[in-house]
C-alpha cells in the first residue's frame, strides 16, 4: 500500500511538473484524509485565489489532526485541467475542490472516473451523486459597491473590469450598475473584459482606457490590485476584489468585497470526516458570511455609509434583493416585470446585462 | 485632445516593457543565440528590481539591481548553452521555468509591500502639465529605453564591437578563426540581453503597478520574442513595433469599452480582432521575410547554432 501510494506520488509530481504549475504542501501521513484544491492563479495574487487559500489554511488549522490538504496552483482553463484532477484523486484524496468556473466540465469528466471520491465546483451548475457545487453571492457584494459608486461618482459613469462573459461576472455587473442607478438613475457603465483573470500589465491599460473614457469609479473582477494602483496614481476611486487591498492603494481603495471560503470548507470536509457529505448546490451570501465587506475608506461620506449599511443589513435579513423588477436589459426590453424578484436559478445561468451597460461584447 | 494624450501615455505604457525585453533578446540573437528565457528573465527582474527597492528605498538601486539579477540569470543560461554547448531552445525554456518559480519563491515575503516611486526626471511643471506631460511625463526608464534604441542601433551598425558582434552571430566559425573569442562575445551579449529583460520586467512591478504578483508580467516576455522576428532584427524597426503592439491592445480594449466611437468603421470590427492582429501580423512579416532573399532576411546565420569549433 505505501509503495502503491508513493508510486501514484511520483507519477503526479512527475505530471504536474511537466505541466507547470507546482504542486505544493503534500505530506505522507498514512492516517490522514487528504483533501484537494485546485486553484486558478498563484497563491499570492493577493485576490481570488488567495481567498481560497486563505479557506483551505482555516481547514488545516480547524481540522488538521485528521485532514491533511494539498493544492495545485496556477491551472489552466483548459484540458489540462483534467490529468492534475486525476492526480490529486490518484493520490489519495477524498475530496477535491476546484476552484474557478472555468474546471466545470473537466471536474465531472474526472468525477466520473472516481465515483468514491467526492467533489466540489465552485461557481458552476454542473452536479453529480459525487459532484457538489458551491458559489458565493458576489453580487450582493456589488450591489454595496454600486450603491457607494451612485453616490460618489462625479461623472455618472462607472467603469468594469472584466474578466470573461461568464454568469457570475454578468451578476456583478448588473447588480453593481442597478444599484448605482438606484442613487443615480442616469448612472451609466462601460464594461472591458480583458479574457483573463489575471493579466496585471493589460488590467492597468484597461483600467487607463475606462478611466479616459469618463469613468471616475473603476471596479474590478479581475484578481490583482493593477487597476487600484492605477487609479490611486489619477486620484479616483475604486474597490478591492477578493480581499482587502487597501494596502496597494490607501486613498483610492473605497472598501472591498472579501470571499470568506474558511467556514464552507471547514463544514465540506467536516461532513467528508464524519460521512456525511452528500451532492448539493450552496449558495452562500452576506447571511452565512461567506461575502464580507471591508472596513469603509474615510473618503465614503456618513451619508453614504449609511446607505451601504442599509444595503448590507437588507441582504443579512432578507428584506433586500436589487434583482427586484422592474429591470430593463440594454436595448430596453423588460426582462423582469414591476415587484417580481429573479429566482437563483435564472440568476445562475444570466447572460444579459441591463440597461446603461456600453459594452461592445 | 486630452483624450489623445491620455491614449498615448497608455500605450507607452504597453510598449515600453516589451521594448526594453525586445532590445536585449535582439542583441542575443545578432550574436547568434536564441534564448527564450525572456520571460523568466523578466519576472527574475521584476522581483529583484521590487525587492531591491522595498529594501534599500532608492528605486534606481532597484532597477540597477533588477538588471544585475536578470544578467545572472541570463549568465547561468549563458553557461549551460555556451560552455556545456545544450540545446538552446530547451535549456531557455528551462530558464523560463525557473524563473518563473524563484520570483515566486523570493516573492513569498514581498507579496503586499508597496515601495517608493520615481520621481520625475523633469521639472513638475513640465512633468504634469496637461499638454507637455505626453512628452515630459514619463518614468525615467521610459527615456532610458528610447535612449537604449538609439544606442542599441548604433552599436550594432557603426561600431567595431558591433561589427564583431554581427560576425560572431553570422559566422562564427570564421570570427573564431581570425581570433575573436566567439564564446566570450555571445556570454557579454546574453548577459546584456538578461539586463534589459530584468529591466523590462521591473518596469512592471516598479512603474506601471508598484507591487509584487506572482507572475504579473503574464506572458511579455513571448511577446517580446516575436517583436524580434518582427523587426527583423533591427533597433528602430523593434520601437515601431512595440508602439504597433501597444496600439493594437489600446484598440483592443477601445474596442470593448465603446471608446472607438470616433471612428466609424470601428463598430463593425469585433474586439477579437484587434486582440489578434499581434498574431497575425507576425506570421504576416515572417511570410514576407522569408519571400524576400537572403539579404533581406537579416536574421543572423548563426540563430540557435551552438558553437563547435574544429580542435
Amino acid at each position: 500500500m505505501a509503495n502503491l501510494n508513493r508510486r501514484h506520488f511520483i507519477a503526479a509530481a512527475g505530471a504536474a511538473a511537466a505541466a507547470v504549475p507546482l504542486a505544493g504542501g503534500a505530506a505522507f501521513a498514512q492516517e490522514k484524509i487528504k483533501i484537494g484544491f485546485i486553484f486558478l492563479g498563484p497563491i499570492g495574487d493577493y485576490g481570488w485565489t488567495w481567498a481560497h487559500n486563505k479557506g483551505r489554511e482555516a481547514v488545516d488549522a480547524a481540522l488538521g489532526d485528521k485532514v491533511e490538504t494539498i493544492y495545485v496552483e496556477n491551472v489552466a482553463e483548459d484540458a489540462s485541467a483534467i490529468p492534475l484532477i486525476r492526480d490529486l484523486a490518484q493520490q489519495g484524496c477524498k475530496l477535491i475542490f476546484t476552484t474557478s468556473y472555468g474546471y466545470m466540465d473537466q471536474t465531472i469528466t474526472v468525477a466520473a472516473e472516481f465515483p468514491d471520491v467526492k467533489f466540489e465546483h465552485c461557481t458552476g451548475f454542473k452536479r453529480a451523486d459525487n459532484v457538489a457545487t458551491y458559489n458565493s453571492k458576489f453580487h450582493e457584494g456589488r450591489a454595496v459597491l454600486g450603491t457607494i459608486s451612485g453616490k460618489m461618482s462625479k461623472s455618472g459613469t462607472l467603469g468594469y473590469l472584466g474578466s470573461y462573459k461568464v454568469p457570475e461576472v454578468v451578476l456583478g455587473v448588473n447588480s453593481f450598475l442597478l444599484s448605482a442607478q438606484k442613487q443615480n438613475p442616469d448612472a451609466k457603465l462601460k464594461l472591458v473584459f480583458i479574457d483573463s483573470w489575471f493579466d496585471p500589465p493589460k488590467e492597468a491599460a484597461a483600467t487607463e482606457t475606462l478611466i479616459n473614457l469618463g469613468c471616475d469609479i473603476v471596479t474590478t473582477h479581475t484578481d490583482s490590485p493593477a487597476a487600484l494602483q492605477i487609479l490611486e496614481q489619477k486620484g479616483l476611486y475604486g474597490f478591492g476584489q477578493g480581499a482587502d487591498m487597501s494596502s496597494f492603494a490607501p486613498n483610492a481603495h473605497l472598501t472591498a468585497i472579501e470571499d470568506i471560503w474558511g467556514p464552507y470548507y471547514v463544514e465540506r470536509v467536516q461532513a467528508i470526516v464524519d460521512g456525511t457529505w452528500a451532492s448539493a448546490d450552496t449558495w452562500d451570501g452576506m447571511k452565512e458570511g461567506t461575502v464580507v465587506i471591508s472596513p469603509y475608506n474615510k473618503a465614503v461620506p456618513a451619508d453614504v455609509v449609511a446607505l451601504a449599511d442599509g444595503v448590507q443589513a437588507g441582504y443579512k435579513d432578507g428584506t433586500f434583493d436589487i434583482f427586484t423588477g422592474p429591470i430593463y436589459d440594454q436595448d430596453g426590453n423588460l426582462k423582469v416585470e414591476e415587484g417580481k424578484v429573479m429566482t437563483m436559478a435564472e440568476l445562475a445561468v444570466i447572460d444579459w446585462f441591463v440597461k446603461g451597460v456600453e459594452s461592445a461584447a | 485632445m486630452d483624450f489623445l494624450i491620455a491614449a498615448i501615455i497608455t500605450i507607452v505604457g504597453i510598449s515600453t516593457p516589451i521594448l526594453l525585453a525586445g532590445l536585449g533578446e535582439l542583441v542575443v540573437e545578432k550574436s547568434g543565440v536564441l534564448n527564450l528565457g525572456v520571460e523568466g528573465m523578466m519576472l527574475v527582474g521584476a522581483i529583484a528590481g521590487f525587492a531591491a527597492t522595498v529594501l534599500t528605498g532608492n528605486p534606481w538601486l532597484g532597477v540597477i539591481g533588477a538588471a544585475i539579477a536578470g544578467a545572472l540569470a541570463a549568465s547561468l543560461f549563458g553557461f549551460f548553452v555556451l560552455t556545456l554547448n545544450s540545446n538552446q531552445v530547451a535549456t531557455g525554456l528551462a530558464l523560463t521555468i525557473f524563473g518563473t518559480g524563484l520570483s515566486s519563491l523570493i516573492g513569498l515575503s514581498f507579496v503586499g509591500r508597496i515601495v517608493p516611486q520615481f520621481g520625475s526626471v523633469f521639472p513638475p511643471e513640465l512633468a504634469r502639465d496637461p499638454l507637455l506631460k505626453v512628452v515630459f511625463g514619463y518614468s525615467p526608464v521610459v527615456y532610458f529605453a528610447l535612449i537604449m534604441v538609439f544606442a542599441v542601433g548604433w552599436f550594432l551598425k557603426s561600431t567595431r564591437a558591433g561589427l564583431i558582434l554581427r560576425a560572431v552571430g553570422e559566422n562564427d566559425l570564421s570570427a573564431h578563426s581570425i581570433g575573436y573569442s566567439v564564446i566570450g562575445v555571445r556570454y557579454a551579449a546574453v548577459a546584456f540581453g538578461g539586463a534589459m529583460a530584468g529591466i523590462g520586467g521591473a518596469y512592471f512591478s516598479m512603474v506601471i503597478t508598484p507591487m509584487w504578483a506572482e507572475r504579473m508580467t503574464a506572458g511579455r516576455g513571448w511577446i517580446a520574442l516575436a517583436l524580434v522576428v518582427f523587426a527583423g532584427w533591427r533597433a528602430g524597426r523593434l520601437l515601431v513595433g512595440a508602439i504597433f503592439f501597444g496600439v493594437l491592445m489600446w484598440m483592443e480594449l477601445n474596442a470593448k469599452a465603446g471608446g472607438l466611437s470616433f471612428l466609424s468603421f470601428a463598430q463593425y470590427i469585433p474586439s477579437q480582432f484587434w486582440a489578434a492582429m499581434p498574431y497575425l501580423m507576425t506570421v504576416v512579416v515572417l511570410t514576407l521575410i522569408s519571400m524576400r532573399d537572403r539579404v533581406g532576411l537579416n536574421a543572423p546565420a548563426c540563430l540557435g547554432k551552438p558553437f563547435l569549433p574544429a580542435t
